[in-house]
């Protein structure tokens, strides 16, 4: 078992064990390496490491142009200044030119807490996803931010990494097969299956022991991978259970809860509902607090997987 | 002289219990980027004090001068100074930055009473500034519009676009001020991402630039004044300040950037504001 931890930190040694590998990894950030933790990178290869200011603009493009010219760079400020500040230098500068940077972009989501809606991504997937060739890698534990860091470096082309702030459990094993694009099934289930991605995923885990108790059987699929979205996966396992609900901690649109929605609407008689940010902004406050503002804990997710099965079921509540 | 010794002693007095209060603010709401805070006291003071026209009891009054505080993590500052001006009871301080709290680590203009722009994502208030000009101009109105930023901030391509316009536009209803306290997160700004010559850069975009000391009354209420009434040219003020300031163990060390305080900080750093 591997201890909690920020998966900011996983990220930030992910990095440096990467270094150690590959000397054409660069890591660039905007005046927020020690919140976004590449500050342990430039530690350890300070000549590989730029600090562009609080530039996200000029961060982005001069990754790209470091990518044209060999290099691979891995990019970190927070996700909304990444991914929402200079989206359009993402999507012509690296998007459109399937440039190798990778974008490890954190305080992504309600967990960034305290400093509240202006600074919490609830959007970030959504502005990744309809980017064509956009990889989208969504960890669920520092576990997996490893190996997602490791995966990123594969794949050929952009790769977004969605890194949270909060200190979290393993919920995984090292031995756990982490392939991009390939859902992992955390537990299996007949009655309903919940698609969680990232720090849900955990929170789905919980919910699917308060169902088994109230005797349903959830299974519990872990989407690390938003894109490419494995919509085989979606399938088969909205055929089997008849229910599927998605559960994220980004808007109700846009993200996984969309992808899965894309992939399944063709078939009739499912039971289908979409958990995390019901089309509004974050705002301040502690992580668990926001969680069960907004709806995202275990017991919320329990509750509206009963609703769904339940008898009559209609979402005009929502 | 555009402050005398009497209203000096004044806006002095209120600086005091700003800074007092921005530690009380630090400490109830579990966290605040107080250095920042803490460089622009006499800036804030001297602005909601002596200079703008704004009316608490009419916040939204269509003719007051607008302040937009674009480096908006500074809000534990703002948000104590619109209390002492009357916007904000006093006693809801305490809810900072509280699940549900109007007052969050950056300030909401649709939840804070008196509060002109929604800040916190850099490079972003300059613009909003401009835009504040331009309506004024064309709406005929008086008011004038103040922004004060982060020397930081100034890394954002943004606020030279914003920079450019006012320039292009003769937006002398406007007055930049910065708040040049020489830190980033990362380090002096020198180091990180380097600004000088940072008075030479804004004269070439076409402002003219007063350079003072930001803590210093007379200084601060000199370069407002000639901002007041410009015609010609925008004025943009170059404050030199101290991050942390007042603080004796905050003064320009970046780790008080952002940070929690208990009741044992909360004193040692009112004892130390109460024998600046
Ligand atoms: C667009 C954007 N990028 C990054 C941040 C994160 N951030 C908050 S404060 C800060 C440093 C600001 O430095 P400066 O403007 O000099 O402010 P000061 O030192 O006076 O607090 C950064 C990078 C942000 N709020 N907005």
């Amino acid at each position: 078992m591997g201890e909690p931890k920020s998966l900011r930190v996983a990220y930030g040694e992910a990095l440096v064990k990467v270094g150690e590998h590959n000397d054409k990894v660069v890591v660039l950030d905007a005046d927020l390496s020690h919140a976004t933790m590449t500050c342990l990178f430039a530690e350890k290869y300070p000549e590989r490491f730029f600090n562009m200011g609080i530039a996200e603009q000029n961060l982005i493009c001069a990754a790209a142009g470091m990518a044209y010219s060999g290099l691979t760079p891995f990019i970190s400020t927070f996700a909304l200044f990444g991914a929402g500040r200079a989206y359009e230098q993402i999507r012509n500068s690296i998007s459109y030119t399937n440039a190798d940077v990778k974008l490890g972009l954190s305080h992504s989501g309600l967990s960034v807490g305290e400093d509240g809606g202006s600074h919490q991504a609830v959007e970030d997937i959504a502005l990744m996803r309809v980017l064509p060739g956009m990889t989208i890698l969504v960890p669920c534990d520092p576990i997996e931010m490893e190996k997602a860091v490791f995966a990123s470096l594969d794949i050929k082309g952009p790769v977004y990494i969605r890194v949270a702030r909060p200190v979290c459990s393993c919920i995984t094993k090292d031995n756990d097969p982490f392939i991009p694009g390939k859902p992992n099934v955390m537990r299996e289930g007949t009655d309903i299956a919940i698609f969680a991605t990232g720090l849900m995923v955990s929170e789905a885990l919980e919910a699917a022991d308060i169902l088994k108790a109230n005797g349903i059987s959830a299974a519990v699929l872990n989407f690390h991978t938003i894109k490419p979205f494995d919509s085989e996966a979606a399938l088969n396992w909205a055929k089997k259970t008849g229910a599927i609900i998605t559960v994220e901690e980004h808007s109700i649109i846009g993200g996984l809860g969309s992808a899965a929605a894309e992939a399944i609407a063709e078939i009739s008689n499912l039971r289908f509902d979409r958990i995390g940010i019901q089309d509004r902004f974050g705002q301040s406050g502690k992580p668990a607090d926001l969680f069960q503002r907004y709806g995202l804990t275990a017991k919320d997710i329990a509750q509206r997987c009963t609703m769904l099965l339940s008898k009559g079921y209609s979402q005009s509540w929502l | 002289m555009a402050c005398t010794v009497e209203e000096k002693q004044r806006l002095q007095d209120i600086a005091r219990e700003l800074r007092l209060t921005i530690i009380d603010v630090t400490a109830w709401s579990g966290g605040a980027h107080v250095g920042g805070s803490l460089s622009i006291v006499e800036l804030l003071t001297a602005l909601y004090f002596k200079y703008l026209n704004v009316d608490p009891e009419r916040p939204q009054w269509e003719d007051r001068d607008r302040f937009v505080l674009s480096k908006g993590h500074a809000a534990a500052a703002l948000i104590p100074v619109l209390s002492k001006r009357g916007f904000i009871p006093e006693e809801e301080l305490k809810t900072f930055n509280h699940f549900g709290s109007p007052f969050a680590m950056h300030p909401d203009s649709n939840k804070v009473t008196g509060c002109d722009a929604s800040t916190g994502s850099l490079g972003h208030g300059l613009s909003i500034a401009a835009g504040m000009g331009l309506a004024a101009r064309y709406l005929k109105k008086d008011y004038k519009t103040v922004c004060l930023m982060g020397d930081g901030e100034c890394c954002e391509g943004s606020v030279w676009e914003a920079a450019m316009s006012i320039a292009n536009f003769k937006l002398t209803n406007v007055i930049t001020i910065v708040d040049r306290n020489r830190l980033m997160i990362d380090g002096f700004t020198e180091d990180v991402m380097a600004l000088e010559p940072f008075a030479e850069k804004w004269h070439s975009f076409g402002f003219d630039v007063i350079e003072i000391d930001g803590h210093d009354f007379e200084q601060v209420c000199s370069a407002l004044e000639k901002g007041w009434n410009a015609t010609e040219k925008p004025v943009f003020i170059l404050a030199n300040t101290i991050k942390g300031k007042g603080v004796d163990f905050m003064e320009n060390n970046v780790v008080w950037h952002y940070a929690s305080a208990d009741s044992a900080l909360c004193e040692k750093a009112k004892a130390s504001i109460l024998n600046l």
